[in-house]
């Protein structure tokens, strides 16, 4: 036993640490799997990846998929939307950032920053816009068909209008409505995630 | 039992006598229902009971609804409709749980008012309250997950918009929101473990309420005086207190009686009232409901959430100084649970020796101000967030830290209390109408 006179630890202060310590970690093996299994199944995970046929998507109309539990919209824009997402001064974006998971973090809000790359290379560039139709403001879905003061969607939840590229400018939104990984994986099949 | 001292349980028959030897359990339940207590607590003394039978109502009506209930998004909200139409009386059982939740939260809003204007979680009562703020957060935990079960349009919705809020939290908060759901977004694992839960945590809110009424049958009740009972021996404490049983039991019930003619009415009558139509909606995560608000006891809380957004000073301010980890959104989330977790610290923020608000001329007034600025917080809860309403919810929300965080500090400083009773006793007999149907002396003035 250790005496007031004696600080060094003892064979057995040494067995309590050991015990305690071999305790702590078994406590935490136990509780692991027990936390872990909350985390998303294989199930899940395995719906984190679909493929979509867009094939009978006319220009100036739009598909609204489930992605991951959300919905994804994948619009094929008119040559006037695209003239119109095109026209928009940088400076005029409250969030000049294109959002994408497909650029890099720091593009800046341009069109040509956030639409699909065409199917085929000599494809009309800029009709295809694939983005979350989840609100950044608190989540809401945003109206379509050209909804909203920009003719591009708006949301009735709190008001906030997004233009013809989905990008936010007007109202409490923070964001540019997300980009997903996204690619063509033939002309007429969109592969998201 | 430690406390008061009152008369204790002896075994006289000889089967109480074996029974007691290996089991003191009859002890333990005469002890706890003979308690002495205050004899002049008022009608605002009720509500224990009343949450008490919420409780039990909820526990039982719950677990007959389990029986019936399926927690899987394809079938989620057909087995409600299945309780609704084809169980036995079980539109009934179900209108009873929904109301129940809401007769609850209006008894626990009564009794932490009461608390907070007698002084009830002052000194050495800091522990039962403490008890009764983490019972008050387990139940609107339990709440909104049994809110999510029907599968409805506001259940979904209303899991999106506060399992987002985790999401605010910087750095761990899309993995903690993950973790939560059990997917990326509100679905099946979700359902599943908010079930698993809901039917959980009432339990752990039994457990809990055991627990405070220990601590406060260790400390003895408060009362409408706040002077605490005079414990010099069995005789002297006899004059101040009344045993539970029978004279609290009958009142508790008496007023029990008058609460669920009102909440028989609620139920039968207008059983909807309280809900949204948008929740015998099926869930569809495809369409947002326009107005998502959650039900009325959540009100305050979410209008305190959603007061704060970028142009707010303070928002601003601490956005600065944290360079850009507390955001607009996170600033929001932070004042929700602060504005709970300012009650948990309210028995070291009023420094006050007085407790009840009776012998506080100041503090009165500060007090009926929080309870308009809860009721308005209420209100504007269920207002869109925008123009007045965004400045107004702010206000509320100012006041609501404000009289927690400075009035009460300053009050204990500045304030003159009115003279206490010396007893509760003196107190009693200065109240007590005449004996003996002297009519109309009830309202005369104290003669002693």
């Amino acid at each position: 036993m250790s005496h007031a006179d004696d600080h060094e630890g003892t064979r057995r202060d040494f067995l309590y640490y050991a015990t305690g310590g071999a305790g702590v970690v078994a406590t935490g093996a136990a509780v692991w799997p027990l936390v872990n299994q909350m985390n998303p199944s294989l199930d899940v995970q395995a719906l984190s990846s679909i493929r979509v046929d867009v094939a009978e998507v006319e220009p100036g109309t739009q598909l609204t998929v489930k992605w991951r539990g959300k919905p994804v919209f994948i619009r094929r824009r008119t040559a006037d939307e695209i003239a119109a997402a095109e026209d928009v001064a940088l400076n005029d974006l409250p969030d000049n950032n294109a959002r994408n998971a497909n650029t890099s973090d720091i593009a800046d809000g341009a069109d040509a920053n956030r639409f699909l790359a065409p199917p085929a290379e000599d494809g009309p560039t800029g009709e295809w816009l694939v983005m979350m139709g989840v609100c950044t403001h608190l989540g809401c879905v945003p109206l379509g068909n050209s909804a909203g003061e920009f003719g591009g969607w708006f949301c009735p939840c709190h008001g906030s209008h997004y233009d013809t590229s989905g990008r936010i400018r007007k109202g409490p939104a923070p964001e540019n409505l997300a980009v997903p990984p996204a690619r063509f994986d033939d002309e007429t099949t969109i592969v998201l995630g | 039992m430690a406390g008061i001292p009152h008369d204790h349980y002896e075994p006289t028959t000889g089967a109480e006598k074996w029974l007691h030897r290996r089991l003191p359990i009859v002890a333990l339940l005469y002890d706890t229902l003979m308690i002495p207590t205050p004899k002049n607590l008022n009608w605002m003394w009720i509500w224990g009971i009343v949450l008490t039978f919420c409780l039990a109502l909820q526990i039982i009506t719950g677990v007959v609804l389990a029986m019936h209930y399926t927690p899987e998004v394809s079938m989620a909200f057909a087995s409600i409709e299945h309780i609704m139409r084809d169980v036995n009386g079980g539109h009934m059982l179900r209108y009873l749980h929904m109301n129940g939740g809401s007769l609850f939260f209006f008894a626990v809003y009564a009794h932490i008012f009461r608390g907070l204007y007698y002084g009830s979680y002052k000194e050495p009562r800091e522990v039962t309250w403490i008890i009764g703020v983490l019972i008050f957060v387990l139940m609107m935990g339990t709440a909104f997950m049994g809110y999510v079960l029907p599968w409805g349009q506001m259940s979904f919705w209303g899991a999106t918009v506060i399992t987002g809020l985790f999401g605010a939290i910087p750095f761990i908060g899309d993995a903690i929101q993950t973790w939560l759901l059990g997917g990326p977004a509100v679905d099946n694992a979700t359902l599943n473990r908010f079930f698993s839960l809901h039917y959980l945590l009432p339990f752990m809110i039994a457990a809990l309420v055991v627990v405070h009424i220990w601590a406060f049958h260790t400390t003895g009740n408060s009362n409408p005086t706040g002077v605490e009972v005079r414990r010099s021996s069995k005789e002297v404490a006899e004059k101040d207190t009344l045993p539970f049983w029978p004279f609290y039991v009958i009142k508790d019930v008496f007023a029990l009686v008058v609460i669920l003619a009102v909440f028989f009415a609620v139920v039968g009558f207008m059983p909807n009232y309280l809900g949204h139509p948008d929740n015998y909606i099926e869930a569809n995560p495809l369409v947002t409901p326009a107005h998502i608000v959650p039900e009325w006891y959540f009100l305050p809380f979410y209008a305190i959430l959603r007061a704060f957004t970028g142009e707010v000073w303070v928002v601003q301010i601490a956005s600065f100084l944290t360079a850009g980890i507390i955001d607009a959104k996170f600033f929001g989330v932070l004042a929700m649970f602060g504005s709970i977790g300012v009650l948990a610290l309210v028995p070291w923020l009023d420094i006050s020796k007085v407790r009840s608000g009776r012998y506080r001329p100041m503090f009165k007034w500060w007090f009926a101000l929080l309870v308009l600025d809860f009721v308005f917080l209420m209100w504007l809860g269920a207002q869109p967030a925008e123009g007045i309403y965004a400045t107004m919810s702010l206000i509320g929300t100012g006041y609501w830290f404000g009289y927690f965080l400075i009035i009460l500090p300053l009050l204990g400083v500045y304030e003159k209390p009115l003279p206490q009773p010396e007893t509760i006793e003196a107190d009693f007999e200065a109240h007590k109408p005449k004996a003996n149907g002297t009519a109309g002396a009830a309202d005369a003035a104290p003669a002693e």
